[in-house]
């Protein structure tokens, strides 16, 4: 259970780009092979935005799927998280187009929290 | 093809922590700042400078991780004989609690730092970077980063080193790189640990645990060994020489401590 190191993290990058503004949305992309599972970070990001910019923040998962483009036959498919050889030609020289993201992608600043 | 909805588009299936329930905004909202940057950006940033650091010294830097009780200990022990004052070793045990392991590698001669991670289930860039401060990195060849006994969370934290080294052992499943793929993908090399112990197991098959390996699109070498038979440690002890002469030269001038500044 390490996703309440990675939501520490997660607050650590949005402080930085919010500047000391409140937050009311922060959007985050995670694909299965990060590791991190969304539930977990959704249930730590409730407990640790607290005291942080971020306090009355929704925290946006955007879960993406395992996708490989093949080097050898050119196809790009969806597959399984633990199956990353090509499933059209079985060739493992594969580039993973997505599945493996732990970003954050933006940040929501709560203007009508700025105006009070 | 989405499994959830049956439509043809490979879309991402969007979640929203609060109960309000509602996605406000939209990319469009002016108020939206695109930042882009990986969730574990300073963590990685301190890695790199371990790295730096490390190879500026010419250390070459391993991080071994298995479940609790594949034998990550012991195979240090056991390696150190190998060696045996061949190369200068150095020891970083992680472990959420004792100096056990620190002092089992001491008894050998071998300089280890303990860090003891409290409830924490892996080790990340600055512990190690606290650990490399109580070494002498100039008196030092091989360094080994015993990560927390976890299949799961010490993936996704670099460290810093030049390679990650998973163990098996043979008293765990041969489906496991199939069940832990985020780990199995990422090591450059997989030890199938307690191999001594194969012909009374016969429910582990070698060649079964490397196809989930290959499943994973990873060429990594998979390679029995058992800390109790010097004599199945040879591939092991080559693949480390191995990974050290590739190491970059280390430099001549000493390595600046610089710090990349925030935005």
């Amino acid at each position: 259970m390490h996703e309440l190191s990675v939501c520490m993290s997660l607050l650590r990058e949005v402080e930085r780009a919010a500047r000391g503004r409140a937050v009311k949305e922060i959007a985050v992309a995670i694909g299965p092979l990060s590791g991190i599972e969304p539930q977990l970070l959704e249930r730590a990001f409730a407990v640790a935005r607290a005291g942080t910019v971020a306090e009355r923040a929704n925290l946006v998962c955007h879960e993406k799927p395992v996708r490989l483009a093949c080097s050898a036959c050119g196809q790009e498919v969806e597959v399984p998280l633990n199956a990353l050889v090509c499933p059209a030609c079985g060739d493992w020289q594969v580039r993973l187009c997505s599945g493996d993201e732990l970003l954050l992608e933006s940040v929501t600043l709560d203007v009508e929290k700025e105006a009070l | 093809m989405c499994e959830q909805c049956g439509c043809s588009v490979s879309h991402e299936h969007v979640r929203v922590s609060d109960a309000k329930g509602t996605v406000s905004s939209t990319p469009a909202d002016p108020h939206a700042i695109a930042v882009l940057t990986h969730i574990l950006r300073e963590n990685d940033e301190l890695a790199a400078h371990n790295r730096e650091h490390l190879s500026a010294h010419g250390v070459l830097a391993l991080n071994l991780m298995s479940s609790p009780g594949s034998g990550k200990t012991s195979l240090i022990e056991a390696t150190i004989d190998a060696i045996g004052g061949r190369l200068r070793i150095a020891v970083i045990e992680g472990d959420i609690e004792t100096e056990n392991d620190a002092v089992r590698i001491r008894a050998k001669g071998v300089p280890a730092v303990q860090i003891t991670t409290g409830q924490t289930c892996h080790l990340d860039a600055h512990m190690v970077h606290e650990a490399l401060h109580a070494l002498d990195l100039s008196a030092v060849d091989l360094l080994f980063i015993e990560n927390v006994g976890n299949l799961v969370c010490p993936a996704s934290f670099d460290l810093g080193q030049h390679a990650n080294v998973t163990l098996l052992s043979v008293t765990e499943g041969d489906d496991k790189p199939a069940k832990y793929p985020a780990m199995f993908r990422i090591s450059d090399l997989v030890l199938l640990a307690k191999c001594d112990l194969l012909p009374v197991l016969d429910d582990f098959d070698p060649a079964k645990a490397e196809r989930h390996v290959r499943a994973l699109a990873n060429r990594a070498p998979v390679m029995p060994v058992s800390s109790r038979r010097r004599d199945t440690l040879a591939p092991w002890i080559a693949w480390l020489d191995e990974r050290r002469s590739k190491l970059p030269r280390p430099s001549a001038t000493a390595h600046a401590h610089h710090h990349h500044a925030a935005e």
